[in-house]
């Protein structure tokens, strides 16, 4: 199978590789996959409660290099994001970016999980309900 | 940052990309390219046109090449059919088979880790009312000769059981089937293509009735392949598959394919000399690398049994590392994977699943499929080169990580999607 130059990229020098401390109250986990089907990624924020702006996010993913690069994506893309924005980002926005052919939808579509999962453990551990969300974005 | 790309240097006399995937196909031996090219152009008679010179030639290169294959499997030359390669001979023994003992019973054994050409024959033998047994395999991926005893009923007419397997390596116990089967009058068909030329063979040492080989697993070319059919004890009768001119005995019509046929015998004739020493240079290949991967890294695994198996074959698993991201860190070597990701059908092997191993150790899997062009330092280039992917990708693999921190994967709760 050839791969699109960008998977490539992120498959050779992939991003923001490593682990945060799950136990921490600014630090949401998602793991998502299973080992059985192939591929788990497990994605991290740091988020600054004050602002709820994702400052760190930190990946390990075992899979394919599209799921790799998938993931890769998802961690330069939430960085910088407030909680909210990130929860926007949509699979078929990594599909784009990396061309990623019909049969490797399934990793994109794990990447939008991963970060999903991880503001999910995030705002389960801060008592974040959607109205305190909405309030600080207005702020 | 971590960088997955690992920089190994090439060592001098190995150029890329390595090819060591024998087991897919094999490169063709030039010996053999020069036996088959008069074949081409001056000698380009049909081996069936009788009364003249170009024929004649013809035909005498042709039996020429039917006494090399037959001398490699103990078989004698009348006991060759050729045809177009080994999935068009399982093809035709199995329904040739079927079709010709019909009155005799309508029930066929075979096992789970058959390649295609054979499972799929019988599925299609099960929709026109012959009954199939598919033998589980043990973890060492050989059969149980006791579930093989009690799969026998009066209704058996065939046993199809490979020699040795394409994916593992693993080789069956040959002369064990057959001679159940010769005991209690069955049938015994091998699918032989990977053992033909790479371990002995002898067809009436192992009581093997029909048995099944391609050109190009040998060195050889493609598109040519042999069915050797018994000619006593017991005659083994075949109806066609193929209707025509009635060549081969009137078992498979069509005009024989004299270059790659001239090509196959050559092929088996260099195998049948240099089995031996090929034998003890691929052995000691494979062994090297699989040393190199245990020394290196924790969490390998050999699939398959490691005794019973070809020279040439090494099926690793690197296991919390995908295949297919592995072999994406390593694209000038050509080898293989189980990994779901490689498939068309985005199943990890079924080879693999029948010796009972977790998907996750399957989507792990390597094929080292070493041959007669392989060298020590493409293997030692190879290896280092696996060694240190695995290791980056590791670093990289959450599951991994997990493992490293005493968590039992076993335990959690997967979202499996």
């Amino acid at each position: 199978m050839a791969y699109s130059d960008k998977v490539v990229d992120h498959y050779n020098n992939p991003r923001n590789v490593g682990t945060l401390d799950k136990s921490s109250d600014t630090v949401g986990t998602g793991l998502v996959g299973a080992p059985e089907c192939g591929d788990v990624m497990r994605l991290q924020i740091r988020v600054n409660p004050e602002t709820q702006v994702i400052e760190e996010a930190k990946f390990k993913t075992f899979g394919c290099g599209s799921a790799i690069a998938s993931s890769s994506l998802a961690t330069e893309w939430v960085k910088g994001k407030t909680v909210s924005e990130a929860m926007e980002i949509k699979n078929t926005d990594i599909v784009k970016e990396l061309a990623l052919p019909p049969v490797k939808i399934h990793c994109s579509v794990l990447a939008e999980d991963a970060i999903r999962a991880a503001i999910g453990d995030w705002k389960k551990k801060n008592g974040v309900t959607e109205a305190a969300e909405v309030a600080v974005a207005a702020h | 940052m971590s960088t997955v790309t690992s920089t190994v240097e090439v060592p001098a006399g190995v150029t890329l990309p390595i090819y060591m995937d024998n087991h897919a196909t094999s490169p063709l031996d030039p010996r053999v390219l020069e036996a088959m090219l008069p074949f081409f152009t001056s000698k380009f008679g049909n081996a069936a046109s009788r009364n003249h010179s170009f024929g004649w030639e013809a035909e005498q290169a042709v039996e020429n090449a039917r006494e090399q294959i037959a001398k490699l499997i103990g078989a004698s030359a009348k006991e060759i059919i050729f045809t177009s390669g080994a999935t068009e001979s399982n093809n035709l023994a199995i329904k040739g088979i079927a079709e010709m003992y019909k009155e005799r019973g309508n029930h066929i054994i075979t096992q789970v880790t058959e390649h295609k050409a054979v499972l799929d024959t019988c599925k299609r033998l099960e929709k026109h009312g012959y009954r199939v047994t598919y033998l589980p395999v043990k973890a060492d991926g050989l059969i149980d000769m006791d579930d093989l005893r009690r799969a026998v009923d009066d209704k058996t007419i065939l046993v199809s059981i490979m020699f040795a397997n394409n994916e593992i390596g693993v080789i069956q116990p040959v002369a064990e089937i057959g001679k159940l089967c010769h005991e209690k009058g069955i049938l015994f068909h091998t699918d032989a293509v990977q053992a033909v030329g790479k371990v002995p063979v002898d067809v009436n040492r192992m009581n093997i009735d029909v048995l099944s080989l391609s050109g190009h697993k040998i060195y050889g070319p493609k598109g040519v392949g042999a069915l050797y059919v018994r000619r006593r004890n017991p005659r083994v009768q075949i109806s066609a598959q193929i209707d025509g001119g009635g060549h081969e005995r009137g078992m498979r019509s069509g005009t024989l394919n004299v270059p790659g046929i001239v090509g196959l015998g050559e092929a088996c004739a260099i195998a049948g000399e240099e089995m031996a020493s090929e034998t003890v240079r691929l052995t000691g290949m494979r062994d090297s690398l699989r040393r190199k991967f245990e020394t290196e890294l924790d969490y390998v695994e050999v699939n398959g049994s490691w005794e019973h198996r070809l020279p040439g074959n090494l099926n690793m698993s690197f296991v919390y590392v995908e295949g297919e991201s592995l072999l994406m860190g390593i694209n000038d070597v050509a080898v293989s994977s189980g990994s779901a990701c490689t498939s068309a059908t985005l199943e990890p092997s079924y080879v693999l699943k029948a010796l009972g191993l977790g998907d996750d150790v399957a989507h792990s899997s390597i094929r080292f499929g070493l041959g007669r062009f392989n060298t020590q330092a493409e293997c030692d280039y190879v290896a280092e080169k696996i060694i240190g992917i695995v290791k980056k990708l590791r670093e990289l693999s959450p599951l991994y990580e997990m493992v490293k921190e005493g968590i039992d994967l076993s335990k959690i709760e997967w979202a499996a999607h």
